[in-house]
């Protein structure tokens, strides 16, 4: 029942419409319908199953809104949840910021789906998850990690006619395995919407190989370095940037993107040349819905260009306070690299440092960007081009700004985290105090 | 009908989806459904039929938790009303042990053919862990209480008082910013109501009603010209109280110093009043020199200090590698707590867990396995002396009796170990934060919790303040801005050299800590008098972007 076909969601949608006696009504039918399992100390510790639907009635008269959710479905409450609506509606004050509904819109159909994911069973993830415990049993380490799956629809209709409808599905896996002393640490983590992509036990050697590696890690002076960030590193640390990318905050001065003299810092140069940065809900490797959730056709979207801000994301009340087309922004989120693989930007450096993952980001100044948080699960020493030996981890003091103001190479891009990320080769990358956790 | 009456009325209507911050939240409904509890008869029949299913599926215990969940939210943005919201989550879950191995399963459907059916499917995946499990669960003895009943000491239910009263108190709030300059001003009152029955195979029936409230805003000021901003948030602590807390009176603040405080009662227009002016100071803040400072914290920012590096490290799931995955571990092994002398802080330090402090957020009566709260010491004059525990943790401390650590966020969640109130006792000797402020050569007072940070272990930190002020031989001077201070947690623990008493104590908490996957959260309050660390190292966090 929580994953309802297109036409199924149509039905469902048009009798709420048809209920509806407001000037306007919009309506929003979400469910999902998925399964985890969590380990640790090499064993399973839990495993859960949830499947849940919900329904949302938007009413409007005039600039007056009412909203209500139900999450059941016969005609009866879909009838209550209607009432209640247009009943808030008229008690409403006047919403300053209220947008005209949206009409019909033409949508590309999204590749966000795959059956083998929707179709696992707790036996597949029992399978899976047996997979990466072999890994650490067999090497004499220990594992602790969580497996999740779930398949997802949303669908929107309006009383003017939008109508859109998303199914999509998604696997995610991470694993930390650590040594019986405690000395050593490694961890990966992938998502994926299609299973047979989703390795878990050449991910878990990874993990093994790196909790074996980094053992005994000397400690080294804090200070700035070329590091070489994993995709997972970068990721971990861009995606509070991407939310950045606002024109409503830059424009009201709440916001790196905000211009000194008042303004956004739309068509500044803000990163290196060879930083390229863009969205789209097309690509294969992240695919994403190609609507939002106003209902507005996401397109494949540039930000960045040659470290150029190109586009800055509109809502629909602020593009039109600006007289600007309204652009949403995308999950979908990608920076272009090259074709070097992580080993080939190791080999490239003389001295440097490789960074597996990042843990614990915090904002320390919205105003620059400043971050703050700690490598953890495999930090090493470049020297010649090699890995010398596992340092401890660090703390470091950085923004993403300026960060992408110092890229001296990027790497093939890989779906990590936030989006389709490469590895990345940084300069003078600020780290301000080490740290014993392993 | 009137605005007053639409105020109250949306308590039924807004969508869940636009709440901020709160996940999880369930149907939407009405005040009046939520201030109607389930009868307490019905519950115990209920639980009767999920123990009773899952003995004779062959279960060895069974614990079941029938949880009807209220959150309500008040949203405001300067001049209008953002959101209001309120929902209940209602249902069932229910765990086993059999064949040595936990199993649990939940419904919403609570008729007895689904009641049943979720014991059995619990006993069922029971059954099929215990082929992965290496050790049998071993569950701490347990005395069933029969029917017992707790209740949060509210004065006044939050969920009574009129929605009209709490829009027109955030938009007076918001009223205040923009006459002292704001900008923009965003202002919120979070209230949640978990009403809780736990039922035992032991014999416990345990019906539980508790509160909690959190009022908070933030300011902010832009300068055009300089293409700065700053923001200021409030200084209230989230309380396990009802809506008495923001009836303020003038024997709960403590005045005379930078900065009004606020201990049970939150006097919420003159904090922002005060926020205003603050956030002024802080658009012309000197930059702070990096270097060694004498810390007076005060407790509205020490409490996450406290959160961060005395309450999760003492978290035996963390010290036996349960989260591992997620949150980390911690560097507090059992070695240390073995030896009976692992020096965690200074003898100033005495760190201990409450389950009952009247105010905190963790305040119950039972835990989420019907263990009866209390109180312990974790760090007695310095030395690591104990952790928090649950039942089935309890024999690896060769403790008989559980330390009542259990909760889960929801009816469908598995409870797990959550932290308790973790608290810095304060100190014997009279002594005020004025008169502490007047020793100090060379300090920064801070106020505030702001950015935070520390490693999967619970060594490294760093964590900076709303209002950070410098002291100079025994005199607040000014404000300074970009100051965070970084340490070790023992080495900063141990440089504690000076507590106020316990007329400074106050309480400050989170409302949603985060752990466990898929993950839960979990409110808590951690006390402390205003406290002096000394020789700890400030770093200053300005940078210029291109």
């Amino acid at each position: 029942m929580a994953i309802l076909s297109k036409e199924e969601a149509q039905a469902i949608l048009k009798k709420v419409i048809g209920y509806s006696k407001a000037d306007f009504c919009e309506v929003g039918l979400n469910g999902s319908d998925g399964g985890n399992i969590r380990y640790a100390r090499n064993a399973v510790s839990t495993a859960g199953q949830i499947s849940t639907m919900s329904l949302g009635v938007s009413s409007t008269f005039g600039k007056k809104t009412g909203s209500a959710t139900i999450n059941e479905f016969d005609d009866a409450s879909l009838q209550k949840v209607v009432k209640r609506a247009e009943e808030l509606a008229m008690l409403a004050p006047e919403n300053p910021e209220f947008m005209p509904l949206l009409g019909p819109q033409t949508f590309a159909e999204s590749n966000t789906y795959n059956a083998k994911t929707a179709a696992m069973t707790p036996d597949t993830r029992a399978e899976m998850v047996g997979k990466s415990l072999s890994v650490s049993k067999a090497a004499g380490l220990d594992a602790a990690g969580f497996l999740e799956n779930a398949t997802r629809f949303n669908a929107i209709m309006n009383s003017k006619g939008l109508f859109a409808y998303n199914k999509g599905t998604n696997v995610s896996f991470s694993v930390t395995v650590r040594n019986k002393q405690g000395t050593g640490s490694g961890y990966v983590e992938q998502d994926f919407n299609d299973l047979d992509k989703m390795d878990t036990l050449a991910l878990s050697k990874i993990a093994a190989g790196k909790a074996n590696g980094s053992a005994g890690a000397k400690a080294i002076e804090p200070g700035k370095y070329t590091v070489i960030l994993e995709p997972l590193a970068a990721s971990d640390i861009l995606s509070n940037m991407f939310r950045g990318f606002d024109a409503r905050s830059a424009d009201e001065g709440r916001s790196f993107m905000s211009k000194k003299g008042g303004g956004t810092r739309l068509g500044e140069q803000l990163f290196s040349e060879n930083v390229n940065i863009y969205s789209d809900p097309m690509n294969t490797e992240i695919p994403s819905a190609t609507w939002n959730g106003d209902g507005l056709p996401v397109k494949r979207t540039q930000w960045v260009e040659k470290g150029i801000v190109k586009n800055l994301s509109y809502s629909r009340y602020w593009a039109a306070q600006k007289n600007v087309e309204p652009i949403p922004f995308s999950r979908s989120v990608i920076i272009e690299g090259g074709t070097q693989s992580l080993e080939d930007l190791i080999k490239s450096t003389e001295k440097g440092i490789l960074v597996t993952r990042f843990w614990y980001i915090r904002s320390v100044d919205p105003q620059t960007l400043l971050l703050t948080g700690l490598t953890r699960d495999g930090t090493f020493y470049i020297e010649n081009g090699e890995i010398k030996f596992p340092i401890k981890n660090f703390r470091f003091n950085e923004s993403p700004v300026i960060m992408l103001n110092n890229v001296e190479a990027l790497g093939k891009p890989v779906r990590t985290g936030s989006g389709l990320i490469p590895p990345m080769k940084i300069r003078d990358f600020t780290f301000t105090s080490l740290s014993d956790a392993i | 009908m009137r605005r007053r009456d639409f105020l109250y009325m949306t308590g039924v209507g807004l969508g869940a989806s636009m709440v901020p911050n709160i996940p999880a939240f369930g149907k939407i409904i009405s005040v009046e459904e939520s201030l109607t509890p389930v009868d307490v008869a019905l519950k115990k029949k209920m639980a009767d039929v999920a123990l009773n299913a899952a003995k004779s599926k062959g279960a060895t215990y069974a614990d079941v938790r029938i949880g009807r969940y209220l959150n309500q939210v008040v949203a405001t943005r300067e001049t209008r009303v953002e959101n209001i919201s309120n929902s209940e989550s209602y249902g069932l879950g229910v765990r086993v042990i059999a064949n040595g191995s936990w199993g649990f399963a939940a419904t919403n459907n609570l008729d007895n053919s689904s009641i049943a059916k979720a014991a059995e499917a619990a006993v069922a995946i029971a059954k099929g862990n215990s082929k992965l499990m290496d050790q049998p669960v071993q569950l701490a003895a347990q005395k069933g209480y029969g029917d017992v009943s707790w209740k949060t000491p509210v004065e006044i239910n939050a969920f009574e008082v009129p929605i009209a009263d709490k829009v027109d108190l955030l938009l007076k709030v918001n009223s205040e910013a923009m006459k002292g300059g704001a900008k923009y001003i965003s202002s919120n009152l979070f209230m949640i109501n978990e009403q809780k029955y736990f039922a035992s195979t032991e014999g416990s029936y345990i019906d539980q009603d508790i509160h909690r409230i959190w009022p908070t805003f933030t300011l902010t000021k832009t300068d055009a010209a300089s293409g700065k901003f700053e923001t200021r948030n409030a200084l209230s602590a989230p309380m396990g109280m009802g809506f008495e807390y923001l009836k303020p009176k003038d024997e709960e603040k403590i005045k005379g110093g930078p900065v009004t405080m606020y201990k049970k009662r939150y006097d919420m227009l003159e904090d922002v009043r005060e926020a205003a002016a603050h956030v002024d100071e802080k658009l012309k803040a000197k930059p702070i020199a990096p270097g060694k400072y004498d810390l007076v914290l005060d407790p509205s920012h020490l409490f996450l200090t406290i959160h961060e590096s005395v309450g999760h490290p003492t978290e035996l799931d963390r010290v036996l590698g349960y989260e591992a995955n997620y949150a980390g571990t911690s560097f507090l092994t059992l070695d240390k707590w073995e030896s009976k002398k692992f020096n965690f802080g200074s003898k100033e330090v005495n760190i201990i867990a409450d389950k009952l402090e009247v105010g905190s957020l963790g305040a119950v009566g039972y835990d989420d396995e019907g263990v009866k709260c209390g109180q312990w010491d974790i760090i007695k004059d310095g030395i690591l002396v104990n952790y928090q525990t649950i039942r089935d943790q309890a024999h690896i401390l060769g403790l008989k009796e559980s330390q009542g650590c259990c909760y889960a966020d929801s009816w469908e969640s598995i409870q797990f170990q959550r932290m308790p109130n973790v608290s810095l006792a304060p100190g014997n000797a009279a002594l005020s934060a004025a008169d502490m402020v007047k020793n100090v050569e060379k300090g920064i007072y801070m106020f505030g919790r702001n950015s935070y940070s520390i490693d999967q272990q619970r060594y490294n930190f760093q964590f900076s303040a709303q209002l950070a002020y410098e002291i100079k031989e025994g005199k607040i001077v000014g404000m300074l801005k970009d100051a965070a201070y970084q340490a070790n947690t023992q080495e900063f623990w141990n440089s504690c050299v000076q507590r106020c008493d316990k007329n400074d104590y106050r309480l400050g908490g989170t409302f949603s800590d985060g752990k466990g996957q898929p993950g839960q959260v979990s409110a808590v309050s951690h006390g402390s008098a205003t406290t002096r660390f000394n020789g700890v190292n400030v770093i200053n966090t300005g940078r210029k972007l291109g």
